[in-house]
Parts: structure tokens; sequence; C-alpha cells
């Protein structure tokens, strides 16, 4: 199982190839939302990328409230 | 060569070619079917209904980047309901869902294979025109939902009983009670997504299935389609009941209300 520090590399990587966005421009507790400016169904794509690429599952109600990539993260990593 | 049936509307195209139909949806910004998708639905409906040589095929497909179709214009049932007297909007909800049934009905009954090839939002009512489809090709962008709950509501355009049809009661439950949406994978580990390609692959393996249909015989598939995928009438007609019984309560109005004006970045998570 990946650490969790490498699960968070990976997201921030992934979030910035697939808005296009260089990746030095984002940080672990940026709000994704503001910093990716992307709306709540570019999040739910997001989403599928993430799961893709994890092979992991992770229902959408968990994700209520989370806005910050440490916490996205964390989510995920408790599903590895 | 069949001949050529064709409409260009302002949601939806389709058009005929050697026996298969083509259904491009195209209304910004995710294909939310309101009452001007859904007069072009019975167009198409109508054209399906009165062939008089026969089609093999029938493929939907989106061509908004956001996906297949987001379900319901919200925006539209909560504006007209709300400009109606509670008597009048319970009725015209009742016949929008029996005309949008009519529809479905008909291309689940329809004599041909009919291919859903989807991508990105497939929630909702957009779900529901899919489950109607006897084949849903998904590439891996597309994620399924039935978020109506959380507005107080159930799907109404035929969707429980048609994904009981399809997959276990106890995934239906769990889609249909939290309002989740599922990624393409776990929706062909549910047996609801036949096939599975990559971004941006639907349509073309959608042509390829169709082009293969075509090497049978056509009232064979048909006969072999209604043996196996018989329409749940009973179901749906109290869909429509359970529905309406719901519309009318205040939870709905206040739900599709802080829908409609929030400005939450999330309202589509549930």
């Amino acid at each position: 199982m990946p650490t969790a520090e490498k699960t968070l590399d990976e997201i921030l990587n992934l979030a910035a190839a697939h808005f296009k966005v260089p990746r030095e421009k984002l940080s672990p507790d940026d709000d994704f939302f503001k910093t990716l400016g992307i709306d709540s169904l570019q999040a739910l794509d997001l989403l599928t990328k993430l799961e893709n690429h994890f092979r992991v599952e992770l229902p959408d109600y968990e994700l209520q409230g989370v806005t910050d990539f440490r916490r996205l993260a964390g989510r995920i990593q408790a599903r590895l | 060569m069949t001949k050529a049936l064709s409409h260009k509307g302002k949601a939806m195209s389709f058009e005929c070619q050697d026996g298969v139909i083509e259904l491009v949806l195209h209304r910004a910004p995710c294909n939310e079917i309101g009452s001007l998708s859904l007069d072009e639905l019975e167009v198409f409906a109508r054209a399906i209904e009165s062939l008089h040589e026969p089609v093999h095929a029938a493929i939907l497909y989106s061509d908004m980047k956001a996906g297949f179709c987001a379900g319901a214009d919200l925006r539209e049932l909560y504006e007209r309901s709300r400009a109606m007297e509670k008597e009048e909007s319970a009725k015209g909800v009742r016949e929008f869902l029996e005309r949008i049934h009519h529809v479905l009905n008909v291309i689940d009954d329809a004599e041909m294979t009919t291919i859903a090839a989807v991508h990105g939002v497939v929630f909702g009512g957009g779900f529901e025109l899919a489950l109607a489809c006897d084949l849903i090709i998904a590439d891996k962008t597309a994620r399924f939902a039935f978020p109506e709950l959380r507005l107080g509501l159930i799907p109404g355009f035929g969707g429980i009983p048609r994904l009981k049809r399809d997959i276990g009661n106890a995934v239906v439950r769990d889609l249909l009670l939290t309002g989740r949406s599922f990624n393409t994978m776990k929706a062909q580990q549910i047996g609801l997504v036949s096939q599975v390609v990559a971004e941006g692959e639907a349509l073309r393996a959608a042509r390829a299935a169709a082009a293969q249909l075509k090497k049978f015989d056509h009232q064979t598939a048909v006969t072999a389609k209604h043996f196996i995928k018989p329409i749940p009438t009973e179901e749906l007609t109290r869909e429509i009941d359970i529905f309406c019984e719901l519309f009318s309560r205040p939870a709905v109005q206040a739900g599709l209300k802080k829908f409609v004006e929030s400005t939450d970045a999330q309202p589509y998570l549930p």
C-alpha cells in the first residue's frame, strides 16, 4: 500500500494533468474547487479519474465537505 | 438501403442510415430533459413507431463534454411549479411523466436493438434514458446516479423498475437510498454496463456493435429482445403515482428551491 504522502502526491499530479494546471501551483491544503476552478460536475470527473487510478470505490457522499487535497487523499487512503 | 429519416432539433438530432439510427443529444449544459427535450424525444418516438422498413439498431449518445445527460431540467420544473397553483402544477407533472414514460416505453420496446453510448454524467433522467436501451456501452469517464431523494422525490422516468429488471435489489437500494454515484467499472461489475471502453470510444464501440447486429435476422433479434426484456408496466404505472404523491409535498419545493438557488460548489454531491 502506498504511503499517505505518496497518495497525496499522486492526486496532485493527476489533478494538475487532468485540469492542465502547473503542478507547482497546487498545494496539499488548497481548496481544489478554487485552485482548479472547477464545479461539482468536474469534481465528480476528478473522482472518477482517482477511482480508476487507485482502483478504489469511493462513495461521493464521503466527499461532502471535503475541499482540500489532503483530506481527499485521506479518504482515498482509507480505501486502499 | 433504408429510407432516410432525420430530424435536426435544438436539443437533439437523429438520422437513419443503412439500418442504424443515431440520436445525438446536444443541449447545453448537459442535455437536461425539460419540455423542449421531451417534445423532441416524442418526435424520435414517433419516428420509431412509424418505421416501414426494418431498422437494426439505434444508438443514443451525447455531444456534450459534461456527459450523456444530467437528468430532468430542475430549473424548469421549479419555475413552472412555482408559477402554477398546486393542483395545476400536480396535473402538469403527471402529464409530463406520462409523456416521458410513453417515449421511454417506445424506446424500450422498439423493434431494433437500442444502444446507449455514454460518457461523463449519467444522472437521474439521463440514467433512466440509458436504462430504456438494450445495451449500455460506457467509457471510463461515465458516472451513474439517482440523486432524486435529496429533492424529496424518487426517480420518475421509470428508473427503479428498469434498474430492478437489470440488477440486484441490494444495489438498487444503495443507489436509490444514498443518492451516491458510481463509476463505469462498478457499473460493469454489477451487470449494468455491457462494455467498458477508453475515454471517447463509446460511440465507436456502439457503431461496431450495430454493424454486428445487422448480420443477424431482424425478426429473430426482435423476438429474442422481447422474450428477455419485458417492460415492467405495472411498476412503471405505480412509479408515476408515487412520484406525484411525493411531488405535492412542500419538502419537494424546498428541495428544488435549494438546488436551483444553490451557490454551493457541490450541488451535485449527495
